[in-house]
């Protein structure tokens, strides 16, 4: 039984403990769904080891590989490679966090609470460890329930519009791709990832370039919604402001992650050439999702829908990455995946302290805060120093990495690009200024009390990650660049081999294909 | 007379389900008429099962023997056991969960087990026909008993709408059905399913007359599994029927009716797929649009899921057009994975209804989760499966629907179809908000736990509503290797 395996189905036992655990002891449900995560966590430290030897290993770790359904032939097959990595320990980073943060303010149903919490954690280590399309769908699917269950019982007052617009939005993007999963199984008698992809190279799957581009939008649509894409990003403010603290975390941090995964894992390698001839076209609007929900944050009164609004501007950037198609875009996109899941994560936990003290989420309520909570306000400039991009800290590597890999290819969208980091200043900045500076009324100041050691405990470890990652790259990014050297090579590639022009539908030998050169 | 007028021994082991079935029914009939109090007829239902399950073992050995009977009018191949053991076991399930109803109703009668016992004996007959004729029989003999059971409490008005326009409706497209086969039968000179197929080959027959006596069929099939534009009796039908009923007629007969269907159009009907497949192409869009988006604006649950079954026989219809191997194996794992879901479902809500079915409308379900978190739960799964959720039975099912789909390129239905699906997910959602994140209201004050019988059938289909969506292979090797060619 390989590590990633015991790291996959722990939270999945965990759910079943927490289900049939005795009701009336809200205790109970506190410590096994703490001391799971925890365990998990300290469990998935081990799976870096592979990664961290002078030479980065090729291909997949920790690989399981066996049958799960016969016909057709779909496998259980998991792995980790350079990109995965990352986002499964900040998954299994943020879930601990996520449960401390919810330790008092989830006060009704906390059995449940905690069940779908970690059950959240399973689907979303699935959908990063998946090597198989379809077993990839299914992580992608499962991951959807607790969230609907997350935001629907535990949100604020217009919890059921969100959850229903979360699930209904994303299902409508998955669908199709579901449409294109099994397209590209009759095509290439397998669901498996690897396969499919050597498949590809090898020239005995040759995709028409009208196949091809149909079958990159199937799965664009559903991970651009994810991520979310600028226009289709309306579902992810409405969840994020009715969600809970600790849904908030998990979905800005983790699971919006599914979407830019998926275009790294995916749609790239997959599909060179569509993602080729789509680039500019999605250039245009992860720049105008960078601008416009920067614009859009500036003017909100409410602090949540702020952050979210910043979500949208900066996974903007990661997109940006991505479809440049550089080595420096694609790793800084990565990068700021991680950086992003760290500082927003961040932001929406001391939102959710300054909510649990106020029970307010109008900037307006605020004021003065720094007098009576000197601690929390420094907590707070750190973390937004870091979203804003300031050198030595997170953010700045991921930016300033996406913008030289898109000046490379685009340079026009670059400055748009960068007018987005000028903007963020300006809402993080002003979010600051009004909630911490001035003078505390005294009904705030009496109901603002300084940062307790359990909430200390949780953002220590983001504030040290804000800083270690900023300044040593080294320890997290050469894993990272190993395996985007790899998704570049195969897709230069791709993009080299002559395209057979109106290519019939149907998979040529290997002959066939030399003859055909 | 053809020379084997006398059916051996291996014919009639063959035919034993149906022969256990009738004597069980028979036999039920007689001791109602001895047992006249509450006390004595409990004893109908684990009659009925055991009957049942007797019939289930019966066919089951008899996959082991495949073969014709009768003269070749029943054939007992892989596709007939299979569904011969399905709507058995929808009848065990159907009457688990109606136990508990009936004695709340006070209609605890024997009448009641015999006529699910008669109905399933139609389907036997209907799965395992091979013959226009025949085919006729079981479907009258279904049909006839769904009809009574429909209007089965018949003191209160609501049954006795739904019964007589089952009935009414139900007759016409009969009448359809019939007038297909006269028309079949005039052109090929036969009413058995391989010698039309023979017929129609040699195009023999003008082509244009058997395409049209192909849809005069339709017309009956597309009645008994609710396929739209003849969808318009199921809601009324399902609404008023007595709950548990509702549940057995929106698997049982539909299940059945597909079998033939399949048998049909892909044996007999297999030489002009060309000229029906647009007609069912239509038909399945047609189902599943109509079905979605009027189940969108119910307020009543049973007439919520009797539009979702609508939807769901249109996603059946799109592995019937395929007409392949691989789609036929995958309407059987579809109808399976269905049953399990929707009797569960119906059990819920046969359970939560109460006395005088005072509980049926979707906001009734407020804070059931919190009075009865097992039962909400179960009803959870139900849901998820009927969206489709990985890891359920109606994902699987869907799966192999529109992978079947995209075999036989039909790109386009595909779509259309899982774009349906999205739109299904906002109707079960509803349900799910309700039960969860809903304050609890009057209508679960007094729920009382369910009565044992009722949970056995709510775990049972749970149970496979799961095992179908985490192990789909067990069923669908079973499905594969028995599915029509």
């Amino acid at each position: 039984m390989s590590l990633l395996n015991i790291v996959l189905f722990l939270p999945l036992v965990g759910f079943l403990l927490l289900i049939f655990t005795p009701k009336g002891n809200d205790q109970l449900p506190r410590m096994l769904a703490l001391g799971i995560s925890l365990l998990v966590f300290v469990i998935s430290l081990g799976l870096i080891g592979p990664f961290m030897g002078s030479t980065i290993p090729e291909g997949y770790q920790f690989i399981t590989d066996s049958p799960w359904i016969n016909s057709p032939p779909i496998r259980y097959h998991v792995g980790l490679d350079g990109l995965s990595l990352w986002l499964v320990l900040l998954t299994t980073l943020l879930t601990p966090i996520a449960v401390l943060v919810s330790w008092k303010s989830i006060g009704h149903r906390v059995k449940e609470f905690f069940a779908f919490l970690i059950l959240l954690e399973f689907g979303l280590i699935g959908v990063f460890v998946s090597l198989d399309l379809f077993l990839f769908y299914v992580f992608w699917e499962v991951g959807l329930v607790p969230m609907y269950f997350l935001i629907g019982i535990w949100g604020h007052d217009r919890r059921i519009y969100a959850a229903v617009k979360f699930f209904l939005y994303t299902m409508a993007g998955s669908v199709l791709m579901l449409a294109g999963i099994i397209y590209l199984y009759n095509r290439a008698g397998t669901f498996d990832y690897v396969q499919i992809l050597g498949q590809l190279q090898s020239g005995r799957l040759v995709l028409s370039s009208q196949a091809e581009m149909l079958l990159f939008s199937a799965f664009f649509l559903a991970f651009a919604i994810k991520v979310p894409l600028f226009p289709l990003h309306t579902w992810l403010p409405d969840a994020h402001v009715e969600a809970p603290t600790a849904g908030s975390i998990m979905l800005a941090s983790v699971m919006l992650k599914m979407g830019t995964y998926g275009l790294v894992r995916y749609s790239v390698p997959l599909f060179p050439n569509a993602a080729h001839k789509a680039a500019p076209f999605i250039i245009g609007l992860a720049v105008i999702g960078i601008v416009y929900g920067a614009l859009v944050a500036l003017v909100q009164p409410n602090m949540k829908k702020l952050v979210a609004y910043s979500s949208v501007s900066h996974l903007g950037f990661v997109v940006l990455g991505v479809f440049s198609f550089t080595q420096q875009g694609l790793d800084g996109a990565v990068y700021q995946m991680l950086n992003h899941g760290i500082s927003t994560g961040a932001l929406f936990m001391l939102v959710g302290f300054l909510y649990e003290r106020r029970h307010s989420l109008e900037i307006s309520a605020y004021g003065g805060v720094a007098t009576p909570a000197p601690n929390l306000a420094i907590v707070f400039l750190i973390t937004t120093l870091a979203s804003v991009g300031l050198p030595m800290l997170n953010n700045f590597v991921g930016e300033y990495l996406v913008l030289q890999g898109a000046s490379q290819v685009n340079f026009t969208a670059t400055v748009f690009a960068a007018v987005g980091v000028i903007l963020s200043a300006c809402y993080m900045l002003w979010l600051y200024q009004r909630t911490f500076y001035g003078k505390a009324s005294e009904s705030l100041s009496h109901h603002m009390p300084d940062l307790s050691a359990r909430e200390w405990a949780v953002s220590l470890p983001l504030l040290l990650l804000m800083f270690w990652m900023g300044i040593y790259t080294q320890t997290f990014m050469p894993p990272i660049s190993a395996q985007n050297a790899r998704i570049l090579q195969q897709y230069q590639q791709q993009q080299n081999r002559p395209q057979l022009a109106v290519t019939p539908d149907r998979n040529f030998s290997a002959s066939e294909v030399a003859n055909a050169r | 007379m053809p020379a084997n007028a006398f059916p051996t021994g291996a014919e009639y082991l063959r035919f034993l389900p149906e022969i256990i079935l009738t004597l069980a029914g028979v036999v039920i009939m007689l001791l109602e008429a001895i047992f006249t109090n509450d006390e004595q007829r409990k004893i109908f239902g684990p009659l009925s099962i055991v009957a049942l399950l007797a019939a289930l073992l019966a066919s089951i050995s008899a996959a082991g023997d495949p073969g014709a009977a009768f003269s070749n009018m029943l054939i007992i191949d892989g596709f007939a056991s299979f569904f011969r053991a399905l709507v058995i076991g929808i009848g065990i399930i159907a009457i688990l969960s109606s136990t508990g109803y009936l004695r709340q109703e006070r209609m605890l009668g024997g009448e009641y087990h015999a006529l699910v016992l008669f109905s399933i004996m139609g389907q036997c007959v209907m799965v395992s026909a091979n013959e226009l004729i025949m085919i006729f029989i079981g479907l009258e003999i279904s049909s006839i008993a769904s009809y009574i059971l429909a209007g089965y409490l018949r003191d209160d008005p609501r049954n006795n709408e739904s019964a007589l326009k089952y009935f009414l409706l139900g007759s016409f497209a009969t009448a359809f059905l019939l007038y297909g086969v006269a028309w079949i039968y005039g052109l090929t000179g036969s009413t058995n399913l391989d010698q039309i197929r023979g017929a129609l080959q040699t195009s023999a027959a003008p082509l244009v007359m058997a395409g049209a006596a192909a849809a005069f069929m339709f017309v009956g099939f597309g009645f008994k599994i609710s396929a739209a534009p003849f969808q318009i009796w199921a809601p009324d039908v399902y609404q008023g029927a007595p709950a548990p009923v509702s549940g057995f007629l929106s698997v049982g007969p539909k299940a059945a009716a597909f079998a033939i269907l399949l048998r049909v159009f892909m044996t007999a009907f297999g030489p002009i797929a060309d000229r029906w497949e647009p007609m069912v192409w239509g038909c399945a869009l047609a189902t599943m649009i109509v079905g979605n988006f009027a189940a969108l604006q119910q307020s009543n649950i049973k007439r919520m899921l009797a539009y979702s079954s609508i939807a769901h026989a249109g996603y059946v219809l799109v592995a019937v057009t395929a007409h392949s191997e691989t789609g036929s194996a995958a309407a059987m794992f579809y109808l399976a994975a269905y049953a399990f879901t929707n009797l569960g479902a119906f059990a819920v809500v046969t359970y939560f209804a109460r006395k005088g079915e005072k509980y049926v409308a979707i906001d009734d379900f407020a804070g059931l989760s919190q009075r009865q978190p097992a039962m909400a739960a179960m009803l959870t799964i139900f849901l998820l499966s009927l969206i489709g959720v990985p890891l359920t039975a109606g994902f699987f099912g869907k799966f192999y629907i529109f992978k079947a789909a995209l075999d036989a390129n039909l790109t386009w239905l595909t779509v259309l179809g899982l774009l349906n699906s999205a739109v299904a997910a906002y109707y079960y959602l509803r349900l799910l908000v309700v039960m969860y994140f809903k304050d609890p209201g009057d209508s679960v004050e007094n729920l009382e736990p369910a009565g044992l019988s009722l949970q056995i059938a709510v775990y049972a289909s749970a149970l496979g509503t799961l095992l179908l969506g985490i192990f789909p292979g067990w069923v669908l090797d079973i499905a594969s290797k028995s599915a029509l060619k």
